[in-house]
């Protein structure tokens, strides 16, 4: 069983034709633009979506701990009462109150991607895993690595390299492509922004790049965080100097703002040290492909 | 776009749409005269043959395809002889918000003065409603179904390639033959093929003479153009006119001669180049809405078909460039969008209530062998789409598996612009849907869709689509032991009180006897009607370009043509498998509700029970989810409606077939439907065609697409998905691409047709508070593009209310 947060349908920026993406629950890094916030712990998560509450407070009535309370047309939880039984959740008409987070079973998740087989077969698509963290997840991935592949369904991972090598490599042998995150090339940088300093994800990346994994590398783009001249050039620079590197693939993913609302939602607080971000803006992102191109690598902005 | 089509198109779209009594004053006048002097058929012929002696005939500045079907642009007719409008009716058309038809006073008086008096007692109508019986009434009254005939007359139909082989002459010749073959001594029916054939016979001469009046028009403009030219120049032959005046002016002189040698040459004979062959249609085309007022227009079915050989041929010879092509189609395009559907009044107004006559040009396809029916002029098509982007003609891509990617990518750059057209068509599909039917082959290849979704075979088939069926209203009224509970009569039979169904089996069963009695109740008259058709309306002169018609001496309206069928169109399979599965779900299963409780709250709109109405909401499993508790009550109903309603048998020997299409009824069904138990509140429009219902999916298109797989399609005459995207869904030419293979895997598992409307609901938000700003905007009804600002409130809502897949 794992922890699972989504299943998202018709997935097109995650890899190749349609696809279908598996969002596994918890992950090592907390990166303060994360824009799956429920994403992040391990455990599961009560979030309340105030736009569809409707103040019946059925959920206040049902709760075997009395951990809730409707203050102000808002809904409150007592974290020291809450057990997380998702009572509440059973009963709130509307969904406004809800629970991040399934166990299922390798069975289950498969039943879910076996109904996207016309689609993936007509569109070249797949399935990706992502998160949160996939591989934190090893048994699991490993499973439906092993079963997608002999549906020879197209398997895609997105990572973002936190992991032992041991395990990237056993999952990178697994798949038919590794979509690679890769946040900063400044390992204070990285650690003021995700939590951990880079070192790992870069020799990580190293490995895939020596050892002949396909992968494709994402950045997120972000004004005030990595969007600089500097880091972009030793991005590019870091990246060039792999083996493959002409048959490298970047994709820029450019900022936006929706994990705030999923911040709220979860009741926890977005970008906590007031650290400015902003969308790049067009020419920048055109410049930041043109840094990549000087030196032969293929970026594009989604 | 040249500038003679952007000054043709500004015209189009600008003129407001005005009735004209013309028609009606002709032909009141020929039947005060004639009535009882000829056998119907000849009186139906030479009545068509008078208009077109009579009528006036317009040619405008600039236009290279000539002919309207009124005076002018956008000017309709009436057809008294099937609904007289009252005056009351005109002075509504005139003056209502949407759909206003204008007319003057002096008109309105003429009207009342001369033709209302002589049709009063002896129009269609009247003789429909005067023979129906009560149990129908009552049912029509409460909105359980409607009745597509009782303004309009049966059409539906497009034409094959054969207009394009054989002229008129061709058609009297083939007449003369087998008046000449009648058989008077063992054949009982000869008299009545006599007559018919007669009939037939004067019709192909008022489409000539129709044809030749535009002829002389156009010799009498260029002749007057002339002149005006010549009056300019002095005694020296110096002009006096400027130089580029001049040259504009031959321009158009050799233009108007040259309409004027294709308005002789065809439609006596067969077209020899791409402007006789569009002419050649357009007279067709005009005949058979000027005769009749059939529903859905007429349609020259595969038109890149028909025109791809003339096209080829005059490249190869030099006499034709793409552009020239290119501006003729365009030109013919532009003539389609003149013509606003004939104005409905009552019901019928608010079951259809929009401008769009539903011609439905199809692209692509197969051809008659089966291959790839795709050429050049179909891009070429697509352009002119894409350019005009006009209210009508309606267009739709037609795939099979042979289909190039290249021409699904063509046709998906169009989609993208938001225009709601083309949509989109499962060629080997609905082949499999006519063969199973029973037609050959060669003659499923060469049909396809006309109107919205429903499919026949072009040229060779009377498929008439006989009125809608409220289905969430049958079951409304199964809960309510037969009472409607809006009107509060008795219109289903007493099959039980819903709190006393001991499971949902039971109630199932009740549905689907009030279903079966409905259905019979609905069919029963629309036979009558049909025969109504046959005896007092033929349609003579289409029934001269439907294949077997001539052959049989009979009319499209009596079994002339080679295919007969009819159709009834079944809407709100979303609302009502919802409805199912919320009781089923809560009542039956999870007991969260007792169905005493449940009933109450939906008889009182859930007043007072927005909890109850939450959770059925989100807590039931709804259709288009890809879920199968949903999905297998979605496969039962519609099997059952199949069953209520495949093989009935019509008035011409073969039968009826089901359709699942809604147009804009979905929205009046919703009106006249109190809530329902999927927590839809009464009023609001049921779920269209077989859409999921508003908002029911959440689970991205693909699992919308893979529910509605579920539905064994083939044994319909066609369905109907909407589907609305954001825009930032299909921004890049690689999105595009993943559209294309969304469409391709609803077609692998048998879809029969999907379209798209790609708008934001902030977009139609800002439209709705700034009309102005939005004329332009066209978005998907169901089956047809319409403007956003010609549709009411309602329909609006309708629209807004359909699940937006996005993606952040």
């Amino acid at each position: 069983m794992s922890l699972i947060f989504d299943i998202k349908r018709y997935s097109i920026n995650d890899g190749p034709g349609i696809r279908l993406t598996i969002f596994f629950k918890g992950c090592p890094l907390n990166c303060i633009w994360c824009h799956n916030p429920e994403g992040i712990s391990t455990k599961r998560e009560k979030l309340y979506n105030r736009q569809k509450c409707i103040n019946c407070k059925s959920c206040v009535a049902k709760c075997p701990n009395s951990a809730l309370a409707m203050e102000y047309d808002d809904i409150s939880t007592d974290a020291n009462f809450c057990i997380n039984c998702g009572e509440c959740t059973e009963a709130c008409p509307t969904g406004a109150l809800g629970i991040s987070g399934e166990e299922l079973s390798a069975e289950q998740i498969m039943k879910e991607i076996k109904k996207e087989t016309i689609v993936f077969d007509q569109s070249e698509g797949g399935v990706t895993f992502c998160g949160g963290e996939p591989l934190i997840h090893r048994n699991m991935l490993m499973e439906l690595l092993d079963r997608c592949g002999e549906l020879r369904i197209h398997r895609a991972v997105d990572t973002c390299l936190f992991a032992s090598e041991e395990v990237v490599r056993e999952v990178a042998g697994n798949c038919e492509l590794i979509l690679a995150d890769l946040k900063h090339m400044d390992p204070q940088k990285h650690k003021e922004f995700t939590g951990q300093t880079n070192e790992l994800i870069l020799s990580n990346i190293r490995m895939l790049a020596g050892e002949g994994y396909n992968f494709t590398v994402r950045i997120p783009l972000i004004e005030g965080v990595n969007a600089d001249e500097e880091n972009i050039k030793a991005t590019a620079e870091f990246l060039a100097s792999l083996p493959g590197a002409e048959e490298r693939k970047v994709e820029l993913l450019p900022y936006h703002n929706v994990g705030i609302g999923k911040h709220s939602r979860l009741g926890t607080k977005y970008n906590p040290l007031n650290i400015p971000m902003n969308k790049p803006s067009p020419e920048k992102i055109s410049r930041c492909i043109s840094i990549f191109k000087e030196l032969e690598i293929e970026a594009t902005a989604k | 776009m040249t500038e003679r089509i952007s000054k043709l198109r500004k015209i189009s779209v600008e003129i407001e749409p005005t009735l004209s009594i013309e028609r009606a004053l002709i032909e009141t006048q020929f039947y005060k005269e004639n009535l009882d002097k000829y056998p119907v058929p000849i009186l139906r012929a030479l009545n068509f043959l008078e208009i077109c002696k009579k009528k006036t005939i317009y040619i405008g500045e600039d236009e290279l395809i000539v002919g309207e079907r009124g005076p002018k642009p956008k000017a309709v007719p009436t057809f008294p002889e099937l609904t007289c409008h009252s005056a009351e009716d005109l002075n509504i058309l005139n003056k209502r918000e949407l759909q206003r038809y204008t007319i003057s006073q002096e008109d309105i008086k003429r009207y009342e003065e001369e033709v209302i008096p002589f049709w009063s007692g002896r129009t269609q109508r009247e003789r429909i409603f005067s023979h129906v019986p009560q149990e129908w009434r009552d049912a029509y009254e409460s909105g359980l179904f409607t009745e597509f005939m009782e303004q309009r007359a049966p059409g539906h139909t497009a034409l094959d390639g054969k207009i394009y082989k054989f002229g008129m002459l061709d058609f009297k010749r083939q007449i003369r033959e087998h008046l000449d073959s009648l058989d008077f001594l063992n054949d009982p029916e000869a008299t009545d093929k006599q007559e018919q054939l007669r009939a037939m016979d004067i019709s192909c001469d008022a489409v000539i003479l129709f044809a030749e009046r535009h002829a002389l028009l156009a010799e009498k403009m260029a002749a007057d153009l002339q002149k005006e030219l010549e009056s300019k120049y002095d005694a020296t032959g110096n002009s006096k006119a400027d130089e580029s005046i001049r040259r504009a002016s031959d321009r158009r002189i050799q233009e108007l001669r040259k309409i004027a040698e294709v308005c002789r040459w065809i439609p006596a004979n067969a077209p020899r180049n791409l402007h006789e062959a569009l002419q050649m249609y357009w007279f067709v085309h005009l005949g058979t809405i000027t005769e009749l007022n059939g529903w859905d227009a007429m349609n020259p079915g595969h038109l890149d078909q028909h025109l791809a050989p003339f096209y080829e041929k005059e490249i190869a010879e030099g006499t034709l460039t793409r552009d020239e092509a290119k501006e003729l189609i365009s030109c013919f395009w532009i003539k389609v969008n003149n013509h606003p559907a004939p104005p409905k009044v009552g019901i019928t107004a608010r079951e259809s209530g929009t401008y769009n006559d539903f011609t439905n040009i199809n692209i692509g396809g197969v051809k008659p062998d089966g291959t790839d029916g795709s050429s050049e002029i179909s891009y070429i098509i697509l352009e002119v789409i894409d350019e005009l982007h006009i209210l009508q003609p309606g267009s739709s891509i037609h795939i099979s598996s042979r289909t190039p990617d290249r021409f699904l990518l063509a046709g998906c750059e169009v989609i993208r612009k938001g225009y709601g057209y083309p949509s989109v068509f499962n060629a080997d599909a609905y082949i499999q849907e006519m063969v199973r039917q029973g037609k050959s082959l060669q003659d499923a290849r060469e049909g396809g869709c006309s109107g919205c979704i429903e499919v026949g075979a072009f040229g060779k088939e009377a498929y008439l689509l006989t009125g809608y069926l409220n289905v969430p209203k049958i079951l409304e009224v199964t809960l309510n032991n037969g009472v409607d509970p809006v009107g509060g009569k008795q219109v289903g039979l007493k099959t039980g009180e819903a709190a006393d169904f001991k499971n949902f089996d039971e109630l199932y069963d009740a549905f689907i006897k009030q279903l079966n009695y409905i259905t019979d109740l609905k069919i029963r008259v629309s036979n009558y009607i049909d025969r109504m058709f046959a005896k007092y309306a033929p349609a003579t002169f289409l029934s001269v370009v439907i294949e077997d018609c001539i052959k049989k001496g009979k009319d499209y309206y009596n079994g002339g043509p080679r295919y007969n069928t009819n159709y009834i169109q079944c809407t709100g399979l979303g609302t009502v498998t919802d409805s199912l599965a919320a009781i089923k779900w809560h009542v039956f299963e999870k007991q969260t509700v007792t169905m005493d409780k449940l009933m109450k709250a939906v008889a009182n709109n859930f007043s007072g029970e927005e909890i109850l109405r939450q959770r059925i909401i989100n807590k039931t499993p709804f259709f288009g989810n890809d879920n199968d508790y949903a999905d297998s009550i979605a496969v039962r109903v519609y099997e059952d409606l199949y069953r209520a309603i495949e093989g009935k048998p019509n008035t011409k020997g073969e039968s009826f077939h089901l359709n699942m299409l809604s147009t804009t009824c979905h929205v009046y069904f919703g009106k006249v439907t109190g809530a329902t138990p999927n927590g839809r509140l009464a009023g609001l429009s049921i779920s269209d065609g077989t859409s999921p219902s508003q908002g029911a999916d959440t689970h991205g298109p693909t699992a919308v697409i893979k529910s509605l797989g579920k539905l064994d399609q083939i044994k319909s005459g066609g369905t109907l998905l909407n589907l609305r995207f954001l825009p930032s869904l299909v921004k890049s030419n690689s999105d595009l691409v993943k559209l294309a293979s969304l469409i391709r895997s609803y077609f692998s598992m048998n879809g029969h047709h999907i379209q798209f409307n790609i708008v934001d609901t902030e977009t139609l938000r800002d439209a709705q508070k700034n009309p102005g700003e939005y004329r332009d905007l066209l978005v998907r009804m169901a089956g047809y593009s319409d403007y956003f600002n010609d549709m009411n409130r309602d329909l609006q809502e309708e629209i807004i209310s359909r699940t937006e897949n996005g993606q952040l």
